[in-house]
């Protein structure tokens, strides 16, 4: 289309419109060169996200393979890591990712909808700026600022103030006993999990309120003026309009809880144990990475490659997933 | 007429108080925690920060005092190097997206995978490097380092410049197109000139973003107990040196990783507020 732009000729120049002077088709042709060689630069440089996709996927592959070759489909589930033996199993790290980062969820969803609803109806027009900036500088906070924060100033309180309480009100307590018991150091999953809540909650908190905002005024209004309160409007009304925004925020946020890797590692206690209680040490993917792959040879190292993978499938699928979701929201709004 | 309010009424009235004060409560909390951050931060980072922090290297296992002079210039070096890779990368496959493969289906695919690859875990980034930058190579290098750093820092770029371009009215492109100018001069001189504002903000989150990441660095640039400004061989940088220190039983090294954790969120938070400011400014002038 924009091809028969450069073939055109301004009139004034010449006598003959109808025939360009030579110089003319030479101008044209070298900027169509031009632009061919543009157009193909461009897209070879998006084309390198691709190809880094599938380099990952690939290279992940090829160094992981004995340990796949051994193991089959078992090592997902198999419980074991002993590195003298040679006898490594997924299932400790994968129960310590999806615990962490579920514990992230169920107390990072509730606060990150809370500031969204803040943000978009109770708030005063004028504090809106300043308090969603504020929320988002929290998201700009390096992970590893996160991981040293609840090593040093957030696990000796929660041991104190938390852990040894919430013990002694359920020891011996049957059916939910278990879940606080073992030693009440300040690490384990739960801490872990709490840490990583505050460092997705912004993530999330961000894709609620833009999401809450793309809701028709005239649909809010009209609840209002039906006489709902904010809370029902919000309940009633935005959110089920939201939905599918709200839901890919959530994956968002969860597929960066379980990636995360030094906010997990400072505080998960890294045990290769399969966890028994919230208050066990336990270990991540990621953390699992951080701490043995620079000592790590021959199965060992194979065997942090296939996690690697492990942990890149599940993370892909989630925020493929998340994508999606947020995709139909936006889609949706102009309905 | 009756009065006073109904059952129900009081009901739904009070499940809204509850509502709105929980909702409060949230974002007190959110507020508490970034405030608690801070004081935390600049509380032990203020203490243990002076001016030999810019002129030693960092300490060997026992020893006293030191700095992190070895660890901030293998970081500045790194992410200079990295901007300077990934800024013409990530503008020119921004700016393939929006003019050339506006509905294409690699277009399509290559936003798609370029959102996940935003926040795709970090610390996979760094052994897909490993393996393809160190294992083949032989060693752990700032080249490295500053490849997995630009393996986040282009999707970015790419994704910012992007909807920064697509911002810029079509009238403006038309206009550039009926005096005959060649679409790649206006791609480039007239689009991505007026969304300039857009993509420097983007190229300053992407560098905010990049100074913090630890993962993909421990197993690439490694760390360097030496000051060191060759690329082709390991390289200290602060946020590694911060995990090491922070983890050791040495308090000397602990107070150094509360120094240089205050540097690098101080760095970050400075770079997050100029490019919003940046950014407001020249988007409403």
């Amino acid at each position: 289309m924009t091809a028969t732009v450069t073939n055109m000729t301004p009139p004034t120049q010449t006598s003959n419109v109808s025939a360009p002077s030579a110089s003319m088709v030479a101008i044209a042709r070298r900027q169509r060169v031009q632009d061919m060689v543009f157009h193909r630069l461009t897209q070879t440089f998006s084309l390198l996200v691709l190809l880094a996709l599938a380099g990952i996927i690939v290279s992940l592959f090829i160094n992981a393979w004995p340990t796949f070759a051994k193991f089959g489909v078992k090592f997902l589930w198999y419980v074991e890591w002993d590195i003298i033996n040679e006898e490594f199993g997924a299932a400790i790290a994968i129960v310590g990712t999806v615990l962490s980062a579920g514990i992230a969820m169920i107390i990072g969803v509730p606060l990150a909808f809370g500031i969204a609803f803040f943000l978009t109806e109770t708030c005063p027009v004028w504090l809106r700026r300043p308090l969603g900036t504020a929320i988002e500088l929290l998201a700009a906070v390096p992970s590893i600022i996160y991981g040293m924060f609840g090593l040093f100033v957030f696990a000796p309180i929660y041991a104190n103030f938390f852990q040894v309480p919430v013990q002694q009100v359920f020891a011996g307590m049957p059916l939910v006993g278990w879940l606080f018991g073992g030693a009440t150091n300040g690490l384990g999953i739960l801490a872990a999990g709490i840490i990583l809540a505050f460092m997705v909650l912004p993530f999330i908190a961000a894709v609620m309120r833009d999401v809450f905002e793309i809701t028709p005024p005239i649909l809010r209004e009209s609840a209002y003026g039906l006489g709902c309160t904010t809370w029902e409007v919000v309940r009633k009304v935005v959110l089920p309009y939201t939905q599918k925004g709200v839901v890919g925020g959530i994956m968002l946020g969860l597929g960066r809880a379980l990636g995360e890797t030094m906010a997990v590692t400072f505080v998960i206690g890294n045990a290769n144990r399969m966890p028994t209680s919230l208050y066990s040490p336990g270990t991540s993917i990621a953390s699992l990475l951080a701490n043995e792959f620079g000592e790590a040879e021959a199965l060992h190292f194979n065997t942090l490659f296939a996690l690697g993978l492990v942990l890149f499938i599940i993370t892909f699928v989630v925020l493929a997933l998340a994508k999606w979701m947020i995709m139909r929201a936006e889609r949706a709004k102009g309905v | 007429m009756e009065m006073k309010p109904s059952a129900l009424y009081r009901k739904r009235y009070r499940t809204n108080q509850v509502g709105v004060t929980l909702s409060m409560t949230a974002m007190v909390l959110g507020l508490a925690a970034l405030l608690w951050i801070l004081v935390v931060l600049f509380g032990n980072g203020l203490a243990a920060l002076n001016f030999s922090i810019f002129t030693n290297d960092t300490p060997a296992p026992g020893s006293e005092g030191g700095g992190l002079r070895n660890a901030i210039v293998g970081s500045l070096m790194m992410v200079g190097l990295t901007v300077l890779v990934s800024t013409p990368v990530g503008i020119l496959a921004g700016v393939y997206l929006t003019e050339y493969g506006d509905t294409s289906k690699t277009a399509e695919i290559t936003r798609f995978i370029t959102d996940i690859m935003l926040s795709a875990p970090s610390i996979v980034l760094g052994l897909f490097v490993y393996a393809i930058a160190v294992a083949t190579v032989g060693n752990f290098s700032g080249y490295a380092g500053s490849l997995a750093l630009s393996l986040i820092a282009i999707p970015v770029v790419m994704r910012t410049t992007e909807n920064m371009m697509r911002l810029v009215p079509g009238s403006l492109r038309e206009a550039a197109f009926a005096l005959g100018a060649p679409r790649w001069k206006v791609a480039t001189m007239v689009t991505l000139r007026a969304a300039k504002a857009g993509v420097i903000t983007g190229l300053l989150l992407a560098v905010a973003r990049i100074s913090g990441e630890t993962a993909p660095l421990l197993f690439t640039a490694l760390n360097n107990q030496f000051f060191s400004t060759n690329m082709e061989g390991p390289m200290a940088n602060l946020p590694v040196v911060i995990f090491q220190f922070a983890m050791s039983p040495y308090e000397n090294w602990v107070r150094l990783a509360w120094a240089g954790a205050l540097l690098i969120t101080l760095t970050v938070l400075a770079l997050n507020i100029v490019a919003r400011v940046f950014f407001r400014e020249k988007v409403s002038a």
